[in-house]
């Protein structure tokens, strides 16, 4: 089984998804998520360890030899972040139980659970994909369960920012195709590896600029990035909790490696980084994330946007790694995808907790949260301050390695930038964590649920990986090391 | 791992985090001592290691300067631990002590990446103490964070810079040829409170609780003159930084009415006498800025205690609603003046001994000015500390406030530290047996002769403003209002009439122009602003479609 790896961690969640649409019954439909959640993280781990031990595996999908079949290419990059998203999911799927039966009608859980799986076997697929169009395809699968995702939500809002979503994603999509096409006409392959090898004898000219133009931006639409991200606050704001943290910490870093693999293994660095503009758009574009983004979060009220806001501002920082684009700044993009993702994770969960126990939405009702729920407020104040890169957390390592690379690159706007920038998350995480402890609790609180024992272990243990892998950075910092060094830059180093 | 356990600063972390479920309070004051206990036990040049990422963190090196630092913090620590146990907040105390573990570990860390991840801990659990004062403590809190969050973000730029350029972590003298290193020197200049970042201090420390002023008075300001001594000895640039920050606190404080606003400026004032020994940087000087570290910790937090007791049984913290509480606070008053004989350095107190160190230090290097301002500076520090405060609060006319001492552990802290001020005025050598360099000013050599008598001589000036100020109060308070005038507005009239005015309207428009930032940002970030509010789907398409022409168009010219 183990050399079908690559096809199976794409197609386990995918079943799942199936199945679960066919049996219809909540709690075993659980247990086949879970199940299915657990031998993707089985499989995707074994994945990682091939990619080590023997460099990057190509996989012909239903026998047909690539460039004509489909490929799919597992290097040291795709795998790690799809062993990342696999075991987030899981955990969040083990979360999902206790806080769906509270925020969803009963007849649409199982649906929730298919979405749910079908999302993650997308997003697993464009992460292992070796083809242009096969990208598309899981980019619209995982989409599509993301419209429904975000649509259940009891917020009647969740269905106007699906339809917001819907139609944007598409027209990104379309962009997207649009810009698959013209490396088609030009190369006359869809095979990612066949192209970047093609483009190599091609020389630069105005159409496979144009195509770099339609697959950044479509793909940008998907990662959210400023000023392209209006669709996602009301999306993450109005989803189910579960919902919310598994797109924040799934769905649009799996964009932003799509649009690094473009960027590095298909067009090539020599291509993209040839002349200043692309360098010049994109650190501007991450810079006006950073504080507009963040800016835009100060004000905000209601809790959920307010971290969407913030999640909009760390896209930011995540972009800003790929424009530095050298060796210290590509780790930082790299393992700041892997941390923020867990991070949000963390928030999200601890936000659905307090979602479950008393229905909180705007954070002056979190006054006095410390004393009523003080697991829920230590988990909130730890990850928050992860967001901040206090050092001894794992925000810390991204911004040691961004600032890194932006004083390698000599770009001391950027370096400015990065220090002004985390002073404007502490302003609305410290008033949150002062809400949390320093204020008593809001008179005539609605009477509380008991939050049941798995969610709370899930959130503390993200919570906990927040700060663990801050301290040991061998699971992070040293793979994301690894996987910049053996595969984005390989020929430059 | 079991090594980093034994680690003073560290445990004091973990003893820290563990408070809150400790219901007995006597038992927090055993945590000060067992980190002594271990502190103790280590010899000097010990040395732990960790392993972090691709670098080795050197948790723990040891040598007398960072000792004597260490053990300053936990007397202090000690003494503060047990005039609080009737403080009921369990957050201020929790992280006063992971404020302060944190402290001595960026003290006893020896290289730059622990030190600067123990430096932004402090920050953290020191706004915690801040806000746990009360509700109003909110904006000073988050004013502070920002200003020292400012502060650590420079400092995180310097040391990568310095790490990446030099490839070495240890932290130590800093090379004045690197440019990083002057990141490093406005991290650490952030926290010591230099300009123009003095006012976090009297902004943000009065805000805490009565006890939590005291703990903040003793560890960021001293921690940041102890890296300053480590890594930026003999800069010259810091003499006038110095010289700065000793006028700032001292014109301020002398402005102020509020009690612990006015020993918060006397804060800036004291660390500013510390910069300018440090940039003198000779073995005296450098003596002299660690010593008066150490007595200042003791007798501010003395002042500060005193202060703060007058606060928990008053209420009040303005000297015009204070007054004649040496009647009802007998023992407060009497340990508030060891208080301010010490910081005015008043023969037989600890100040006398530690702050000529560093004047001694002016005239070895023969800088005849700076022994001028210094010395002027030290008849202003009378003027403020030594005499505005215990005068307002304790004289002054009677305002009739029901009062009396505070409970027993309170009184028993001040009297530690006043004992403390008095047996170090009275026995320095014990003090100067542990100084990083051997003091070679002993009494009754030759070279020390010369120095003495300056000293006697501005000690006696001291001593005879005093006596008059005495005299005066005794009978007629008006005439000390007279005298207060002539000798501490004369500085003051001058700007109060010109430069003051200027600095308040300067104030006043920078004021505005903050409100209207922030109108003008909620305006269009807020919620129903432009950019906050949810966008319409074509707005959406729009910008996309905007983004798409800009990269199309910017790759058809280029």
């Amino acid at each position: 089984m183990n050399e079908h790896a690559p096809a199976l961690v794409v197609m386990l969640p995918i079943i799942g998804a199936v199945l679960i649409m066919l049996i219809r019954h909540n709690n075993l439909n659980w247990g086949i998520a879970l199940l299915s959640g657990i031998s993707t993280i089985y499989y995707s781990i074994i994945l990682y360890l091939n990619a080590r031990s023997v460099g990057t595996i190509s996989y012909a999908m239903g026998g047909w030899e690539p460039p004509v079949g489909i490929e799919y290419r597992i290097d040291e990059f795709n795998s790690l972040l799809i062993a990342l998203i696999a075991i987030v999911s899981f955990l969040i799927l083990v979360y999902a139980k206790s806080s769906l039966n509270i925020e969803l009608k009963k007849n649409k859980i199982s649906t929730f659970y298919s979405m749910y799986l079908l999302c993650l076997g997308g997003l697993i697929g464009i992460l292992s994909t070796g083809d242009a169009f096969n990208a598309f395809v899981f980019l619209e699968i995982s989409s599509l369960a993301t419209y429904v995702i975000i649509s259940m939500g009891n917020d009647r809002r969740g269905l106007l920012a699906a339809y917001q979503y819907l139609i944007i994603g598409t027209i990104g999509a379309t962009l997207y195709v649009i810009g698959v096409g013209l490396i088609f006409i030009i190369t006359g392959s869809l095979n990612l590896y066949d192209i970047s090898l093609k483009l190599a004898d091609i020389e630069l000219y105005r159409p496979l600029l144009a195509s770099l133009a339609f697959i950044t931006v479509g793909i940008a639409l998907k990662i959210a990035l400023f000023p392209l991200h209006a669709w996602l606050p009301n999306a993450y704001a109005f989803a189910p909790s579960v919902g919310t943290a598994f797109l924040a910490s799934t769905a649009t870093k799996v964009a932003i490696y799509l649009l690094i693999k473009y960027l590095y293994l298909v067009y090539g660095f020599d291509l993209v980084y040839s002349n200043q503009i692309f360098i010049f758009v994109v650190l501007s574009l991450s810079i006006i994330a950073m504080f507009g983004a963040s800016m835009i979060a100060i004000f905000q009220r209601n809790l959920k946007k307010l971290f969407a806001y913030s999640s909009v501002a760390q896209i930011g920082y995540i972009t800003l790694g790929i424009g530095i684009a050298n060796y210290s700044g590509l780790i930082g993009s790299t393992v700041h995808i892997i941390n923020h993702s867990i991070i949000k994770a963390a928030i999200f969960l601890a936000i659905g907790c307090l979602v479950f126990s008393s229905k909180i939405v705007n954070i002056d009702q979190l006054a006095g949260l410390g004393k009523r729920m003080p697991m829920v407020a230590v988990c909130i104040t730890v990850s928050s301050l992860s967001l901040i890169g206090v050092p001894g957390t794992v925000g810390f390592i991204s911004k040691w390695y961004l600032v890194l690379g932006s004083l390698e690159q000599g770009l001391w706007i950027v370096v400015f930038a990065l220090a002004v920038s985390s002073i404007l998350a502490l302003i609305y995480v410290g008033r949150i964590i002062e809400l949390i402890w320093f204020h008593t609790p809001v008179g005539g609180m609605v009477s509380q649920n008991k939050i049941p024992f798995e969610m709370i272990a899930v959130t503390v243990l993200m919570t906990i990986a927040t700060i663990y892998f801050g301290i040991d950075t061998r699971l992070t910092g040293d793979l994301a090391k690894i996987a910049v060094e053996n595969v984005l830059l390989g020929e430059q180093l | 791992m079991t090594s980093s356990l034994l680690h003073p600063g560290i445990i004091l972390i973990l003893f820290g985090l563990f408070i809150p479920l400790i219901k007995n309070r006597l038992i927090v004051l055993l945590f000060p001592i067992a980190s002594f206990i271990i502190l103790f036990s280590l010899d000097n040049g010990t040395v732990i290691k960790l392993d972090y990422g691709n670098y080795e963190l050197i948790l723990l090196s040891i040598d007398k300067l960072s000792r004597l630092f260490s053990y300053i913090f936990l007397l202090i620590l000690f003494a503060t631990a047990i005039f609080s146990i009737n403080q009921d907040s369990k957050s201020e105390i929790s992280s006063a002590f992971v404020y302060v573990g944190s402290s001595i570990s960026v003290v006893l860390s020896g290289d730059l990446i622990t030190l600067f991840i123990f430096w932004e801990i402090m920050a953290i659990t020191s706004t915690i103490v801040i806000w746990s004062g009360s509700k109003q403590s909110y904006y000073p809190g988050i004013r502070y964070l920002a200003v020292h969050l400012l502060g650590g973000s420079i400092l995180l730029i310097g040391i990568i810079g310095y790490v990446n350029t030099t490839g070495t972590l240890a932290f130590g003298l800093m090379s004045p040829d690197n440019i990083f290193s002057y990141f490093v020197l406005a991290g650490f200049l952030i926290n010591a409170g230099a300009p123009p970042f003095s006012s976090w201090i009297p902004d943000a420390y009065p805000s805490a609780s009565w006890s939590g002023t005291v703990f903040l008075s003793a560890f960021t300001t001293k921690t940041a003159v102890y890296v300053l001594i480590v890594g930026y000895a003999g800069y010259q640039f810091l003499i006038y930084v110095g010289i700065f920050m000793i006028f700032y606190g001292i014109i301020f404080a002398i402005l102020e009415n509020d009690m612990r606003r006015i020993l918060s400026y006397s804060i800036v004032n004291q660390v500013g006498f510390m910069i300018v020994a440090v940039g003198i940087g000779t073995e005296i000087a450098i003596n002299g800025a660690s010593s008066h570290a150490f007595t200042h910790i003791i007798y501010k937090a003395l002042l500060l205690m005193s202060a703060g007791s007058v606060f928990y049984i008053t209420g009040r913290t303005k000297c015009t609603d204070l007054g004649g509480l040496y009647k009802t606070m007998p023992l407060t008053m009497i340990c508030g003046i060891i208080g301010a004989l010490s910081i005015s350095a008043f023969p037989l107190t600890s100040g006398f001994i530690s702050k000529s160190l560093t004047v001694q230090a002016t005239v070895y290097e023969e800088l005849k000015i700076l022994w001028l301002l210094l010395t002027m500076a030290s008849a202003g520090v009378f003027l403020h500390a030594g005499i505005k405060f215990p005068w307002f609060v304790f004289f002054q006319k009677d305002a009739k406030i029901k009062a009396e001492d505070p409970p027993k552990n309170m009184r028993l802290a001040m009297i530690l530290l006043s004992a403390l001020c008095i047996l170090i005025g009275v026995f320095p050598g014990a003090l100067y047996s542990i100084l990083p360099y051997d003091v070679k000013y002993l009494p009754y050599t030759l070279d020390h002769v010369s120095s003495q008598l300056q000293l006697l001589m501005f000690s006696g000036l001291a001593f005879f403003i005093l006596l008059k100020y005495l005299k005066r109060t005794l009978t007629i308070t008006l005439d000390f209002d007279w005298f207060w005038r002539k000798f501490g507005v004369l500085v003051v009239n001058l700007f109060d009439t010109y430069l003051l005015k200027k600095i308040q309207t300067l104030i006043q428009s920078i004021d505005n122009l903050g409100t209207q930032t922030i109108r003008s940002l909620h305006k269009h970030s807020g919620p129903s602003g432009m950019l906050g509010r949810s966008w319409s789907t074509g707005n959406m398409a729009l910008w996309t479609a905007i983004l798409l022409g800009l990269f199309l168009l910017f790759y058809l010219f280029a």
